[in-house]
């Protein structure tokens, strides 16, 4: 479960979230909405503990640890894994050793023994096959010359095999076509379980007709401004943000 | 990914000091009077029981070096050397030379093996295949103390031994080609070297022969204000291949220490002489006190049609490197390849690069070099690539990429590219990039903490060199890129 309350948070002396308060259960799915600048990603650079974001207030509690206090590897370790936007590129990495880099680096600092090379192998080709990605991807370097699809999905693939607790997508449907979105999707709802949770940033309400969300969030302004069901998501996709603006100015 | 993590491990294990080859032997020493003049020479040149000619050579190089001036075109900047303050001969003390490993004091023995080097042979065979071997010329200050493998190497017909014992046992081979490469007035250090070089290593591999093993030559200054000057020869005759490794370590000391080598290379027709290099000499402190000043000039002549020499360096140690190492093509589609890896941290300086002369039809040169500066650290690559009037159809490639850590380093590219040829293709690729707070953010979000994910991505960044290196070497090196890159974020 993961609680935030009263975040205030600045970057550069310019304020982008004002108090904002959320609370995602075990098992959950919530969706953020909202308009450019609202804040979406800085939340989630936020909880994954970006440097260059000061905190100035509030809380954010993991499983009941305080995750403000962590360094991001430690963060990761503790369960937090955020779908990047843009994910980057590492050139000379073969994607599997920097997703086997990653995964023992979190087992280590769990205190649990490394992985053998054949249980990972194993492991990493059974999440490669349910994300048609193929073999000869993972040979080559991170992210280098992959599509924006392709990142999106190798996202997918790295939170399948580390096994977070609570998973940040941050518009992870831009950039994809329908197939690849809803390849993304079935990815997600494959590791949707009753102890893991996600918070999915997304504009749009298409990605939440293959990824339904258990709660929908409307962000403006860096705070919370409306809360409610699925059915919340196809209210915003009828109206826009226009409402929201209009309170932000007010 | 186990050497990456092996890596890891081997940083944390050390804690304040980074430089772990620091320790200093003790062990009673004979050196020569500090400074330099004739008598010095003459010295040095009487302690090699060497015959008249060398001492002529020696000093012909004397007296050509003193109407020399120090080079000042590199981007480095040192305090002035005393040449006058610096012990030129220093060996460990013993009435006779060591016939055999024996005989070779246990305190040498002990320095190696911490250096992780073992000069006794048995304990090298250990479980090593015959394929894998590697036979060991160790030089101590300015002595070879040890040979290893020298019977099995004498059945095939490559002679492998210290400069000074091929000067007096194979006379004719030395004359006929020291000096060929890098003549004695070629520069500064150069001239300074063929004066007073005490030791090194002479290869010669003879016609046809495959050398049935690598060779390999680990340098260790220890004694105080002396200064290193090995002199290296290795020829390949025609037909001939042999792959030669060189390692480098000095105690760690307040106070700066010389060591300027020369390398020869020479392959006549069709030979291959693959030259890698682990440099590792102490680079001082944080503060840049101390470390070894490192003026080395290195050349290869590829005499010989399509004959091929290989540079392969990871350069991580010295406080000043100032170093070279060349192809001269003259022999028909002969193939010249440089692979660099240079870091630096702390207040190093490193200016180094190659020079690729073609003077012969259709030979190739290859050049990649990856600079890391970290730290308040200056790299520059230095690099010439020219084509001789009658070199037609020749072709380079050059790539030289640079990698930032922090933002208090400097990295530099100077290409020269001369063609005297119209048929000649030269190609230059450079980059500069620095480790992006991005890259760090993302990988540490997977989990990495930030020395691993720094780690991680300068792999990536110098792999396409670090596959060039013999095996054992390049997992020695990916460890060194490392360690001296500890404490280089935040």
């Amino acid at each position: 479960m993961l609680e935030i309350k009263n975040l205030v948070v600045e970057i550069e002396g310019t304020r982008i979230l004002n108090g904002l308060d959320l609370t995602v259960n075990n098992g959950e799915i919530a969706a953020i909405m909202g308009p450019n600048g609202s804040g979406k990603s800085t939340l989630s650079y936020v909880v994954a503990g970006k440097e260059e974001y000061e905190v100035l207030d509030g809380e954010i509690i993991l499983d009941g640890q305080n995750v403000l206090e962590m360094e991001p590897s430690e963060r990761a370790a503790a369960g937090v894994f955020l779908a990047f936007q843009y994910p980057l590129e590492i050139p000379g990495v073969a994607t599997m050793t920097f997703l086997k880099a990653a995964l023992n680096a979190q087992r280590k600092s769990r205190g649990e023994a490394e992985l053998t090379t054949p249980d990972f192998i194993k492991r990493v080709n059974a999440a490669a096959q349910q994300l048609e990605i193929p073999k000869d991807m993972l040979k080559r370097a991170l992210n280098v010359g992959f599509s924006g699809g392709e990142k999106k999905r190798m996202e997918i693939l790295q939170m399948a095999l580390l096994e977070p607790r609570f998973c940040i997508l941050d518009e992870t449907d831009s950039g994809l076509d329908i197939d690849a979105l809803r390849i993304a999707a079935e990815g997600v709802n494959a590791l949707r379980s009753p102890d893991r949770s996600f918070l999915v940033i997304t504009h749009y309400q298409r990605l939440l007709n293959y990824i339904v969300p258990d709660s929908v969030h409307v962000m403006a302004g860096g705070k919370i401004v409306k809360s409610g069901g699925k059915e919340l998501a196809l209210e915003l996709e009828a109206n826009g943000y226009a409402d929201y603006k209009a309170q932000e100015a007010a | 990914m186990p050497a990456v993590q092996e890596t890891i491990d081997r940083v944390k294990e050390i804690d304040v000091d980074q430089y772990k080859y620091g320790f200093e032997t003790i062990i009673e020493m004979e050196k020569a009077p500090k400074g330099l003049n004739e008598d010095i020479i003459r010295f040095i040149s009487a302690k090699k029981e060497e015959p008249e000619w060398m001492l002529e050579w020696r000093l012909d190089a004397y007296r050509r070096w003193l109407t020399m001036q120090e080079p000042d075109w590199a981007r480095v900047s040192y305090p002035k050397i005393d040449f006058n303050d610096i012990y030129y001969y220093a060996a460990p003390k013993s009435n006779e030379a060591p016939k055999s490993l024996d005989e070779v004091d246990p305190e040498i023995l002990k320095t190696y093996e911490k250096l992780g080097i073992p000069l006794r042979e048995q304990e090298m065979l250990a479980g090593i295949a015959p394929e894998n071997r590697v036979a060991v010329d160790a030089v101590f200050d300015s002595v070879s103390v040890a040979t290893t493998f020298k019977k099995e190497l004498a059945e095939a017909g490559v002679i492998f031994c210290s400069i000074s014992e091929a000067v007096r046992e194979y006379p004719e081979l030395v004359q006929k080609y020291l000096g060929t490469v890098v003549p004695k007035s070629d520069n500064y250090y150069a001239a300074l070297n063929s004066a007073v070089f005490t030791d090194g290593s002479f290869v010669y591999v003879p016609p046809g022969v495959r050398c049935p093993m690598e060779l390999s030559t680990y340098f260790r200054i220890n004694e105080k204000n002396t200064g290193q000057f090995e002199r290296t020869l290795i020829i390949a005759d025609e037909g001939a291949y042999v792959s030669y490794l060189e390692g480098c370590t000095a105690p760690q000391r307040d106070e700066n220490q010389l060591h300027a080598a020369v390398v020869e290379l020479v392959t006549l027709d069709e030979a291959e002489i693959k030259y890698s290099t682990v440099q590792n000499w102490y680079p001082g402190d944080a503060q840049g006190k101390g470390g070894i000043y490192n003026f080395v000039t290195k050349r290869g002549d590829c005499r010989g049609k399509n004959s091929v020499i290989t540079w392969t360096q990871v350069e991580t140690g010295s406080a000043i490197t100032w170093k070279y190492p060349s192809c001269i093509l003259r022999g028909d589609g002969s193939r010249g390849e440089f692979y660099s890896i240079a870091v630096s941290n702390g207040r190093q300086q490193i200016d180094s690069g190659t020079k690729m002369i073609h003077l012969g039809k259709n030979t190739t040169s290859r050049i990649i070099s990856k600079g890391i500066s970290a730290g308040h650290s200056e790299n520059t690559y230095r690099g010439l690539v020219s084509a001789h009037r009658k070199a037609s159809n020749s072709r380079n490639f050059t790539n030289c990429d640079s990698l930032l850590i922090g933002n208090n380093c400097g990295a530099h590219t100077v290409p020269y590219i001369e063609s005297k040829n119209a048929s000649a293709v030269f190609e230059h690729e450079a980059t500069t990039s620095k480790i992006s707070e991005d890259q760090l953010f993302y990988c540490m979000q997977r989990g990495l903490d930030e020395e691993e994910a720094v780690a991680l991505i300068v792999n990536g960044f110098v792999k396409d060199v670090l596959q060039k290196l013999p095996m054992e070497f390049a997992v020695e090196a990916q460890k060194l890129i490392s360690i001296s890159l500890e404490g280089s974020v935040g």
